[in-house]
């Protein structure tokens, strides 16, 4: 038996595709990033190892720790995969998207007007329906995600069995199973987080459906006010719910006409048509859509909102 | 209404508030029901459990023995004072070969080059005796004990045991009328308080945040670790038989730690109870799956993240002081250096509370930086005293292999046991550090509270030194 090992100049056609081939070509950045073809924010409840599946993407050390509420700031990281320069952004955990604290202030309104083009949703996997609550407002904003099940090892050592397929499909994001303090299952993450921040793959995210009819009946009809004043948002249905919360930050967004111009963004957004030029120019360091970037996400590395 | 017209923000919101009153107040209620139903089922459909729980659950036989009302707070007193008892006598060995290292092999092959390339002696005396002899000093004082320190609390924190620690505290600061997740940002501050100021965003109230942000100073943080060690390990220590110094010093550092704690609960509970009246918040707190710390990588990040952070900004702080100390020791005015004017101007005072004039000037110069107080200390207390014999001079440092030639300095300079005690003291209570305050400054966005948080414990500590003091002579009179 012979083991014939080819140049790289050499590797067979399929292998390009292979999510392992393109893990070979993950650069971590760190911080320097300068321009960015795509941005992925990271969320997820407490504790469940978002700063770890961070440092394992960028190659930072962002302090990890087994407390929840260690990370209280946004942090910024960049790696380059598949021939497009990602930033990726920590946020900090949070159990729930509606409430008024400054943690989820922070994460709710990043993944709203920060329009990152993915969300990955880092769950702990012993712990999927407590998670899940989060899971599903995410999905209620920005229908760009994936979730990642994380903390698989302590799932099985628990002897957990967990049918991430059905889950997926329950869920209409790609899901995928990880241990990110052993590095398992990052190949499949990268690549997932890839194909939906490019277009390649489309999520159909589940909405939430248990409401009592009244609020349903509620909920429609401001929705439906709300499409036709912006048609091109992708979660006026999730503007409608925070309205009928009271929610101040969305009510001036309205107002200001922030909300228009989301709206506006989505809509000239071809999701399909960004696959390819994404690998073809790359590597020219084009950033593709900086014009289009809210002021504030260009900050760099540990940025701090402190309190108003 | 039709679905012609378009809408304008004003008329949604209109809507808006109209709608939310037909829903009624149970809006959140049931939204938030709706979504606990949908992500039951869903995780109900995906994962399958195993038929029999495990009969022994590791995990759980943990958390019930270290949240345990009986156990908990012993456990918690005994794996603290294992850590400190650790990193005192692990570290005195390998401080003494860096100090034979840097100083007694390195200075004087430096020495011997400056005079060999003829730099005047102002230069040499204020490169080498002022700049490099303290930053060699801060590296062999204070590298051996944090490299220890450092990964020993950075594995408890990742195996799990900072919110069990939470957990068991959380009774005590809610008597205290303050917020329970105070126990986590205090916990951070006892790494760095400016880290833990700006931990407490984790707190929803302001009120309870105002709280937690003035009381995490009292949290002895990386710079002041290492004068407290030093301090317990050649005061206490020596008076205790050999086999029970460490033992002993490690006990003095744990009081020290202790008190921290229970001088954050005190003023907790009276800014609760006077300027910062308040119900106190319920809040839920997760107490995570033990994890099994990943050893290596623990170190790796603790010695690089922590231990190297802390001695960079003590070198970069000690470098510019121990050349300020050279100068002020070197110019003189009216026939006395400056230091010395310094000195005996505060010499009344600090003997008043149990200190000394060099502490105090220490502590001035040490405002951006805790953690050069102790060499700080050491170079003035030679000047003052006019020491001969260790070094070349006024203002330079000199050898010290063993803990042993500082007390014999320190003794020299007139030191007792009460100022050691005092000192130990002063250090936990004292006005924080330069970077704090201005992160306090940015957290709360107000000088007013800025200025309380910086002077509180300023005032504090000069007040419980005082009365130390006077208690302590009034005893020894006796």
């Amino acid at each position: 038996m012979t083991v014939r090992i080819d140049p790289p100049s050499a590797t067979a056609e399929g292998c390009a595709s292979c999510s392992m081939a393109n893990l070979a070509t993950l650069r971590k950045l760190g911080i320097t990033m300068d321009d960015w073809d795509y941005v992925a924010a990271l969320a997820g409840n407490p504790n469940v190892g978002k700063s770890t599946v961070f440092n394992a993407l960028t190659g930072l050390r962002q302090h990890t720790g087994n407390w929840p509420g260690k990370t209280v700031a946004r942090a910024e990281g960049g790696f380059q995969y598949a021939g497009s320069r990602y930033k990726i952004v920590d946020l900090p955990g949070t159990y729930s998207l509606l409430s008024t604290s400054l943690d989820e202030e922070i994460a709710r309104n990043f993944i709203l007007f920060g329009r990152p083009d993915v969300t990955v949703v880092v769950v702990d996997a012993t712990r999927l329906e407590r998670n899940l609550n989060l899971v599903l407002q995410v999905l209620e904003i920005t229908d760009r995600a994936v979730v990642c099940l994380n903390l698989m090892d302590e799932a099985r050592r628990l002897k957990l069995t967990i049918d991430e397929r059905r889950l997926a499909r329950d869920l209409g994001v790609p899901v995928v199973p990880t241990a990110a303090r052993q590095g398992e299952g990052l190949p499949l993450l990268l690549q997932m987080i890839d194909e939906v921040a490019t277009g390649k793959t489309i999520c159909r995210p589940r909405r939430i459906q248990s409401e009592p009819p009244a609020l349903k009946a509620a909920v429609a009809h401001l929705t439906e006010q709300i499409t036709h004043a912006f048609p091109g948002l992708p979660n006026a249905r999730w503007i409608a719910l925070r309205l009928l919360d009271g929610d101040e930050r969305m009510a001036e967004a309205l107002r200001t006409g922030e909300l228009a111009e989301l709206g506006q963004v989505s809509a000239g957004d071809g999701r399909g048509d960004g696959a390819e030029s994404a690998s073809s120019d790359a590597d020219s360091g084009e950033p593709k859509r900086p014009a289009e970037r809210p002021a504030r996400s260009q900050g760099r590395s540990l940025q701090v909102e402190s309190l108003r | 209404m039709s679905a012609t017209t378009t809408f304008t923000p004003e008329q949604i919101l209109k809507t808006a508030e109209a709608l939310r009153w037909q829903v009624g107040g149970a809006f959140h209620e049931s939204l938030m029901e709706a979504l606990y139903t949908d992500a039951a089922q869903i995780a109900d459909r995906a994962v399958a459990r195993p038929d029999k729980p495990p009969r022994f659950d590791l995990d759980r036989t943990l958390d019930r023995l270290v949240t345990s009302r009986t156990w908990g707070f012993p456990l918690m007193l005994l794996l603290l004072a294992v850590v400190f008892w650790i990193t005192i006598t692990g570290a005195n060995v390998p401080s003494g070969l860096l100090a034979q290292l840097l100083i007694d092999t390195i200075l004087p092959f430096l020495k011997a080059g400056a005079a060999a390339i003829g730099l005047p002696w102002w230069l040499s005396g204020f490169l080498l005796d002022g700049v490099y002899l303290a930053t060699a000093w801060v590296v062999s004082v204070m590298l051996p004990p944090m490299a220890i320190f450092f990964p020993l609390f950075t594995l408890l924190e990742d195996f799990g045991y900072l919110p069990r620690v939470a957990f068991n505290l959380d009774n005590l600061f809610r008597r205290a009328g303050a917020h329970g997740k105070q126990a986590l940002t205090m916990s951070m501050g006892f790494g760095c308080n400016a880290a833990g100021v700006v931990a407490t965003r984790i707190i929803d109230s302001p009120r309870e945040r105002l709280i937690a942000i003035i009381t995490n100073n009292f949290s002895l943080c990386n710079g002041r670790w290492p004068t407290q060690i030093l301090i317990a390990s050649i005061f206490l220590g020596a008076l205790a038989p050999a086999y029970l110094a460490g033992l002993i010093s490690a006990l003095g550092v744990l009081i020290i730690a202790l008190l921290g704690v229970f001088l954050a609960f005190a003023v907790s509970w009276g800014l609760s109870h006077t300027v910062l009246r308040g119900e106190v918040s319920t809040f839920h707190l997760e107490l995570p799956p033990y994890r099994p710390p990943r050893i290596w990588q623990t170190i790796y990040t603790s010695v690089i993240d922590r231990t190297l952070i802390v001695l960079w900004r003590a070198v970069v702080f000690a470098a510019p002081a121990g050349a300020i100390i050279w100068l002020s020791a070197n110019l003189t005015i009216a026939g006395a250096s400056i230091a010395e004017h310094l000195i005996n101007f505060l010499n009344p005072f600090g003997l008043l509370i149990g200190l000394n004039g060099v502490i105090l000037v220490a502590y001035i110069v040490a405002i951006p930086a805790n953690e050069i107080v102790i060499p700080t200390v050491l170079m003035l207390t030679v000047l003052a005293t006019g020491m001969t014999g260790v070094g070349a001079g006024a203002g330079v440092m000199f050898e010290l292999d063993s803990a042993g030639d500082v007390l014999a300095v320190l003794r020299g300079g007139g030191w007792t046991l009460l100022t050691a005690v005092n000192l130990m003291l002063f250090s936990l209570i004292h006005n924080p550090c330069s970077t704090t305050i201005y992160t306090i400054y940015r957290e709360t966005g107000s000088k007013r509270w800025t200025a309380v948080a910086a002077l509180l414990p300023l005032a504090m500590g000069f007040i419980v030194t005082f009365f130390v003091a006077q208690f302590w002579r009034l005893i020894a009179s006796l």
